[in-house]
């Protein structure tokens, strides 16, 4: 309450994943994404009287998976409870879930925070069954009704809780990247937050910094990108931070991040729809994991960002920051190694990744998925490079070619003939011409002044268009302007 | 009395049934009972005894990930009280 009060924020997440079975949880419905509306729905995933459900054991095992990855113990036997809510998209009106006992409880994600290794605890990853799609005519607060689609209702999904252990809105981003490598990396989910089979909700509240109690907490909903994980986060703490240095209280209530107005506002509804009455699901018998079982799912898994991490910094010799970017992604990560395979200068081809083609698709809003350069066109570039055909600068306009027009930049370079200018008595002539034409500069390196010789390099590049080997010009201009 | 007035109310409200003053009298009673009879089975002495969720002694009850056919959209539809459509239409959400 105290304006000098410096304070810091105590974030948790709650993150649900889709996963990637073909059928749905407890029916055989198709999980396939972006059907007719109500085309893949059945007596059970509709709730209709009488029905029963049946555990898809893939399910399960994408769940053991996933708890497994991120160091989680498997409980010996866990149940399912029903989570008893009125809302149109469930039409049981209650949602099958887990609630005392969970899949998995404990475990962790290791962070590489520039380069050091930090933990977020994870709480419990539990089962549960997706919900349906309420689509709203006009804007939500005006239409008189809504329109609902059961497609997606039934589809399976874990949740997964961490500790309040993030501090920070960016650490809760990367947090969920993660996260999101880890189910990329494990195949058990797209991880795609537009499409929302990657979805976020976050405890937040702030406190004086260095205290160790919790204060007043709001949930935030309604996040449906990375970045909007962070800029709801940012405008809550914020928010919470104003509130309590004017000595006013943070009030417990969820509410809606508004991407448009870059807001989170109160949710309306009432508070007797926390009060879920939850009891085991007298229809499903409990679910039982052996030791055989979780062995065999253990001995199944690939290898995790973390670990690939590593292998990139002791392998190839990256820094742990590219090793880090790299790894993110699951394609990435290939398409990287593919070059690597093709290239040996690993540095260079991790450069060239991070800066000129996700440069470019960053850009463009693409994915990894959709690069068009392929390891071997990288490589070849690369390769050009190296052997001294085409320099650095010439070789990014030849990328931006290569994206273009797709053909190998050998092609390129051949037809728009940017063979690098190595031939010394070729350069000399120009570098003399050059020398004539710039007596200033000239002067002034003779002056003790280094950096005019910047100048006439530069002076050179114009003439041949950038093709002149650089460092033929500088020892050229070093040996001519010492002997004038 | 068990159960208050008030918890009646509250639990009628979460399952959506508007009680009259009369039923809600009726369901005190009811409910008192239940929870007295519940004090009687409290009794005992549970203390050795694992709590039971199910009483089918069966565990692991799986289906493959396999896809079967489902409804058609006409088919999932027909019990709708309204539809717009291939959707079903429900009242708008959010009161106030």
């Amino acid at each position: 309450m105290n304006a000098e009060l410096t304070y810091e924020a105590v974030i948790g997440l709650e993150v649900h994943v889709q996963l990637l079975t073909e059928s749905k949880i407890f029916c055989g419905c198709s999980t396939r994404f972006g059907e007719d509306p109500n085309s893949q729905t059945c007596p059970v995933c509709l709730g209709m009287p009488g029905v029963l459900p049946v555990l898809n054991k893939k399910a399960v095992e994408f769940a053991i998976r996933t708890a497994l990855a991120v160091h989680g113990t498997v409980a010996p036997h866990c149940r399912f409870a029903r989570k008893n809510y009125f809302y149109p998209d469930l039409p049981k009106d209650y949602q099958i879930s887990q609630y005392e006992l969970p899949l998995a409880v404990g475990g962790f994600v290791e962070m590489s925070d520039h380069g050091t290794a930090r933990r977020v605890r994870i709480r419990r990853i539990h089962l549960e069954e997706d919900a349906g799609k309420l689509l709203h005519a006009g804007a939500m607060d005006q239409a008189d009704y809504s329109l609902v689609d059961f497609n997606r209702c039934g589809v399976p999904l874990i949740e997964m809780v961490t500790e309040p252990d993030l501090r920070t809105p960016e650490e809760a981003a990367e947090f969920l990247k993660q996260f999101r490598a880890i189910l990329q990396y494990l195949g058990v989910s797209q991880g795609n937050m537009e499409e929302g089979n990657l979805r976020c909700d976050a405890n937040v509240s702030v406190r004086p910094s260095g205290s160790a109690d919790f204060g007043v907490k709001t949930e935030v909903k309604n996040m449906n990108s990375f970045r909007n994980v962070q800029r709801a986060l940012e405008y809550e703490i914020q928010r919470q931070m104003t509130l309590l240095r004017a000595g006013r209280p943070v009030i417990q209530e969820t509410r809606l991040w508004d991407a448009d107005e870059e807001v989170t506002l109160p949710m309306r509804g009432k508070e007797e729809a926390h009060d879920y009455r939850y009891f085991p699901e007298p229809d499903l018998v409990p679910v039982e994991v052996s030791p055989a079982w979780i062995e065999e799912i253990a001995a199944s898994l690939p290898e995790l960002p973390a670990e690939r991490r590593r292998r990139f910094v002791q392998a190839y010799g990256l820094p742990e920051y590219d090793a880090a970017v790299l790894t993110g992604s699951k394609a990435l990560a290939n398409y990287f190694e593919e070059c690597a395979q093709l290239h040996r200068d690993a540095k260079l081809v991790s450069n060239w990744i991070m800066s000129e083609l996700l440069g470019y698709l960053n850009r463009e809003g693409k994915d990894i998925s959709e690069n068009p350069v392929t390891p071997a066109q990288l490589a070849a570039l690369l390769n050009l490079i190296r052997g001294g055909v085409i320099s650095g600068k010439i070789a990014k306009g030849v990328f931006e070619e290569m994206i273009q027009t797709r053909k190998s930049p050998e092609t390129i370079v051949e037809e728009k003939g940017l063979v690098q200018i190595s031939d010394r008595d070729e350069l000399s002539q120009i570098v003399d011409q050059v020398i004539e034409q710039n007596p200033g500069p000239v002067s002034d390196f003779k002056g003790g002044k280094e950096k005019a010789l910047t100048a006439l390099v530069g002076a050179v590049m114009r003439v041949t268009k950038g093709k002149a080997n650089p460092q033929l010009i500088n020892d050229l201009l070093r040996e001519k302007l010492a002997g004038r | 009395m068990k159960i208050t007035r008030q918890e009646v109310e509250h639990v009628a409200r979460l399952a959506r049934l508007g009680l009259s003053g009369e039923e809600r009298e009726k369901m005190q009673a009811q409910l008192n009972a239940i929870l007295t009879y519940i004090d009687k089975l409290n009794q005992l002495n549970t203390s050795e005894i694992e709590p039971t969720s199910h009483v089918i002694p069966m565990t692991n009850v799986f289906r493959e990930d396999a896809v079967s056919s489902c409804l058609s959209q006409e088919e999932a539809l027909a019990n709708a009280p309204d539809r717009q459509e291939v959707f079903f239409r429900v009242p708008r959400i959010l009161e106030e």
